[in-house]
């Protein structure tokens, strides 16, 4: 077999392996929404469960879902990119920063049930802040730490050094050039890593099954103390538990779907932002 | 006036800078001349401070400007390079507007009058030579410049906060003959207020435009005299050698 036949062979391989992963996600998207559809309605999206949990609709997992995501962001961003400021821009190469990188690196292989169980230690229990939206996004937001570490290291590092040296040699000091030259160019790069962190966390059962997650719980929450209802823990729970499983089915795919579309909206929101950014930067 | 004298400087274990002396009078401008890794670069970062960027490096000798030792533990850098500009090789300016680009050094300074600024920057742009040519794009995005405008840019925005002295490396070489000659010509407007170091490759260019010439060979100031006199009738055989292209 010559070169440019087992070059075409090989890529066409490689083609249909592509093709067939879009054709997976495809398949994923359509198998929810057409068994989701049927359920989702305006009184679904707006009111709580009824008839234990096999009617009415998921408003007050919606709202759940989005304080924690709201919460968790909160807490890991701010904390991951200072602490991805530090890495990169001020500490040298030293032993406690490769001890930092290794530590980030292994936070982000850790099961996110074990951080729910830490989260249920340290934040239910030892700090007293009990079953809340306050223990569920601490718990969250350790979760997603790395990510938005990461992220925001490789985007302060795609930064080229002459913007660094150019704004120093201006007597502007570190701290500085990291607010007025840095952040910015390195903002949009940022946003992606958070589109990231908002799939994971609003998807994410295991670290809320022990900190923050009611079971049933048809009003909305009044202060961060409060415990909440999330979509993909009621989903977990009309499948898994209840008065009747058969009947809880089509509520169960509605919450999926709007789960999933509450994610690529916020996504797209996030590379909307991104994509205006980009343009009036420069 | 700067000062220099008995400089060696280490990156790590190389030995950068050997035993160098020279004094540079205000409103003068120098230039350092010399083949690729002789040092010049690396001598010019001294008097910013700019090399305390680079991990593992080791400075000996006394290095001061109007008499006060720069590397004197009381200096606080952040200010010493206020009063000591650099304009980089190849232009950087920020991802910014013109506008801001020239801004931003005063605004770093504290200066929050926008009045003042906007005469700074305007006296600034006008200072490099570059006002009429983007005053009616000051809020454009400093990218959208050409080469030589950006590099005009970058002299406008050292310029903005009213240095002493201004340090150029090889200000031209990523510029076409027209920039250049720009470049140069604003040379000559700028010494009579701010004293000037130059590193150039082009041995025409440090006859044009400077009064003293330093010639650099590994890590040794060769010779260092009148740039007249350096060109006509250079001292060592090896600067004889390089200015006639027997060398580098
Ligand atoms: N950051 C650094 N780390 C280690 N060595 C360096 C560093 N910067 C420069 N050097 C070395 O120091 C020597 C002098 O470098 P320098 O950049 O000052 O030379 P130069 O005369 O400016 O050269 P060029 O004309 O090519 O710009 C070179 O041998 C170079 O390899
Ligand atoms: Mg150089």
């Amino acid at each position: 077999m010559n070169k440019r036949t087992s070059q075409r062979i090989a890529f066409g391989i490689f083609r249909i392996l592509g093709i067939s992963v879009v054709g997976i996600l495809v398949g994923i998207l359509g198998f929810i929404v057409y068994h989701g559809v049927g359920a989702v309605s305006w009184e679904f999206l707006t009111t709580a469960p009824s008839d234990g949990m096999t009617a009415g609709g998921i408003f007050p997992a919606i709202v759940g879902t989005l304080c924690l995501v709201a919460g968790s962001l909160t807490i890991a961003v701010p904390l991951g990119v200072m602490s991805a400021i530090y890495t990169t821009e001020y500490a040298g190469n030293g032993r406690v920063i490769r001890l930092i990188r290794i530590m980030t690196n292994n936070l982000s292989g850790i099961p996110s049930i074990i951080f729910g169980l830490f989260g249920m230690a340290l934040f239910v229990n030892r700090l007293g802040f009990g079953d809340s939206i306050l223990a569920g996004s601490c718990t969250l937001g350790l979760l997603v730490l790395p990510v938005v570490i990461r992220t925001t290291e490789e985007a302060l590092k795609a930064i080229p050094d002459a913007f660094r040296t150019g704004s120093l040699a201006l007597g502007a000091t570190r701290l500085q050039t990291v607010g007025r030259i840095l952040l910015p160019a390195a903002f949009p790069n940022i946003i992606t890593g958070l589109i990231l962190s908002v799939g994971r966390v609003a998807g994410e059962t295991a670290p809320i099954l022990f900190t923050v997650a009611a079971y049933f719980l048809p009003r909305l929450p009044e202060s961060v103390f409060d415990q909440v209802m999330a979509l993909p823990y009621h989903l977990y729970v009309i499948v898994t538990s209840g008065t009747d499983l058969e009947a809880a089915r089509p509520v169960a795919y509605g919450t999926a779907l709007v789960l999933i579309v509450l994610v690529l909206f916020m996504n797209l929101l996030a590379s909307f932002f991104r994509k205006i950014l980009d343009a009036k930067k420069g | 006036m700067i000062e220099a004298k008995n400089i060696d400087f280490y990156y790590g274990d190389f030995h950068a800078l050997k035993n160098i002396s020279m004094k540079m009078e205000a409103h003068t401008v120098t230039a350092f001349i010399g083949p690729s890794g002789c040092g010049k670069s690396t001598f010019l970062r001294l008097f910013n401070r700019m090399n305390d960027l680079i991990d593992a490096t080791r400075l000996t000798g006394e290095c001061r400007i109007d008499g006060a030792d720069i590397y004197h533990k009381s200096v606080d850098v952040d200010e010493l390079r206020k009063k000591v500009g650099m304009v980089f090789q190849k232009p950087n300016p920020f991802p910014k507007s013109v506008f801001e680009n020239v801004a931003y050094g005063l605004r770093v300074g504290g200066m929050t009058d926008k009045n003042r600024i906007r005469q700074r920057v305007e006296a600034a742009l006008t200072g490099a030579a570059l006002w009429d040519e983007v005053k009616d794009k000051l809020k454009k995005s400093a990218f959208e410049l050409s080469g030589g405008q950006q590099q005009r840019l970058c002299i406008a925005r050292a310029l903005a906060i009213s240095p002493a002295i201004l340090l150029m490396d090889e200000p031209a070489s990523a510029l076409d003959p027209v920039s250049t000659s720009k470049i140069e010509d604003l040379i000559h407007v700028l010494k009579k207020e701010y004293t000037l170091v130059i590193v150039t490759h082009n041995m025409q260019q440090a006859a044009r435009v400077s009064d003293k010439t330093g010639f650099f060979m590994l890590g040794e100031l060769v010779e260092f005299s009148d740039t007249k006199k350096m060109f006509l009738n250079p001292e060592k055989e090896e600067t004889q050698n390089y200015l006639t292209g027997r060398f580098g």
